[in-house]
């Protein structure tokens, strides 16, 4: 699709860097919630080439970072188990669990696979109706019509083999709990595009209200978060605070009503424990009982454990935008991609390993980190 | 994780208690679940996450969108060059 280019010309990408560089005063820490943001911005270095008073920091929007450590714990416990095929998102396989992590036990001959979709899941529990097919269902709002989809079908289908291990978590929620912590130095948020496709942005109103801080939901290409922004600048230096849509040609106000009804359906809001971060309440979403045979924490039995992160990593601080992961004292040494001791390091739209992969060799010119897809402006020949 | 990426709609169908499709993503062409995506029909472009369509593309917006940053470019090369867009990039 053509506009996905268009979305990383590099003359608009300067043209709004002049623009952000006109109206902004006063210094201003702007965080992206969504790690496929954090992920652009490293990219591109789009934070070396805004206005030194506008501070990028980077929120805890990547799910396979705030799994929390328990979740992976039971996982690897199933997964040892030899009636069970534990499926998962392949993102989740190198995350360190208490003493080991998926890939391991899957080398040690657990039997365990990575799939793109849940109804992938779906298919290896008709396929395999002796062994019992657990499903880690890890996500943000984003896939959360996804995988209650995959159970709501499930009991359509009677598939008395298949069940999810859940660990969702909820972005208002997330913001609350930054916008109150004492720590807290955001002055504006971009809303992450693809979790307001699902659930639109009506949820940010009473955010917006309460902490008058301005918030724009934002899409995922330099284009995009660079429009968002300027958009928050732009509030921020005429004293406004407004929930505000750069992504429109995804996200409308009250989202995608189709996907919210089948999450409401399967899931219901519960507190949820945030990787590092520790409980917020009613930031997650359980299984309802109505569903509770399609619920692997129940049907398993597994009991409700509690385990300590590793004292070194400091996740927690970078999720919440208080660190940046360079300030990690074992960043790039002993934690690097190829040897994880943090989730944020996992994933490549955690905040560590997005650094890692982005600055590992020092600085590079701003110019040649522009995106340059399409370096000429195409509209004009669009028009004619 | 919360990637989704756009593609063509090239068919749809309802299977009862599913609403399935074939979608293009240039040029590679997958299974895509349409369920959550009512109004999309063939041709149109969807926005897909982990196999399902999240949204249907507004391509209009799209273009809107594009369109009005372009102007600012535009505006950009129009102005006097005192205040130098590289300089103030850097
Ligand atoms: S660099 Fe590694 S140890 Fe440090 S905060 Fe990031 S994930 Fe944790």
């Amino acid at each position: 699709m053509k506009f996905i280019d268009e979305y990383r010309n590099a003359d608009i990408a300067r043209a709004l860097l002049a623009e952000i560089a006109r109206t902004v005063r006063k210094p201003w820490v702007l965080m992206e919630i969504c790690g496929g943001q954090t992920h652009t911005i490293m990219r591109y270095g789009l934070d070396e080439l805004l206005p030194p008073n506008i501070e990028l920091v980077h929120g805890p929007g990547c799910p396979v970072c705030v799994t929390p450590l328990e979740t992976i714990d039971k996982a690897l416990e199933l997964a040892a188990r030899p009636e069970v095929i534990l499926v998962s998102y392949g993102d989740m396989l190198r995350v360190p669990g208490s003493a080991t992590d998926l890939l391991t036990v899957k080398a040690r001959g657990g039997d365990v696979r990575v799939v793109y979709s849940p109804t992938e899941a779906l298919k290896i529990a008709r396929q395999n109706p002796e062994r019992k097919v657990v499903f880690l269902a890890v996500g943000f709002e984003t896939t959360a019509p996804a995988n209650a989809m995959a159970v709501w079908q499930a009991k359509q289908e009677n598939i008395g083999n298949f069940s999810v291990l859940v660990s969702h978590v909820l972005v208002p929620p997330a913001i609350r709990a930054l916008m109150t912590s004492p720590e807290c130095r955001v002055n504006g948020f971009i809303a992450p595009g693809h979790v307001c496709t699902v659930m639109g942005y009506s949820e940010y109103e009473s955010l917006v209200r309460d902490f008058r801080v301005p918030i724009v939901v934002g899409g995922f290409e330099p284009v995009d978060i660079l429009e968002a922004v300027l958009m928050l600048v732009r509030q921020l230096e005429g004293g406004e605070a407004r929930a505000d849509n750069q992504y429109v040609r995804s996200v409308n106000y009250r989202g995608n009503l189709a996907a919210q009804k089948t999450i409401q359906e399967v899931f219901e809001i519960a507190d949820q424990k945030w990787r590092g971060i520790g409980v917020i309440p009613a930031s997650g979403l359980r299984v309802r009982d109505e569903y509770g045979d399609y619920d692997a924490s129940r049907i398993f039995g597994l009991a409700s454990i509690s385990v300590d992160e590793p004292a070194e990593c400091i996740s927690a601080q970078v999720l919440q935008g208080l660190k940046k992961p360079t300030d990690c004292p074992v960043f790039g040494m002993r934690c690097t991609p190829q040897n994880p001791l943090g989730a944020p390091m996992v994933s490549s739209e955690g905040a560590c390993a997005a650094y890692y992969n982005y600055r590992r060799h020092g600085k590079q010119s701003p110019e040649k980190q522009l995106p340059v897809v399409s370096s000429q402006l195409s509209v004009k020949s669009e028009k004619s | 994780m919360c990637l989704a990426i756009p593609g063509k709609v090239l068919s749809a169908e309802d299977l009862g208690f599913a609403r399935t499709g074939r979608v293009d993503f240039g040029g590679t062409v997958r299974q895509v679940r349409l369920d959550f995506v009512p109004e999309a029909a063939v041709g149109d472009y969807v926005l897909v996450h982990v196999g399902f369509a999240i949204s249907k593309i507004d391509e209009e917006e799209a273009r809107r969108t594009y369109e009005a940053l372009a102007e600012i470019g535009v505006l950009q090369e129009e102005l006097p060059p005192e205040e130098d867009p590289a300089d103030a990039a850097r």
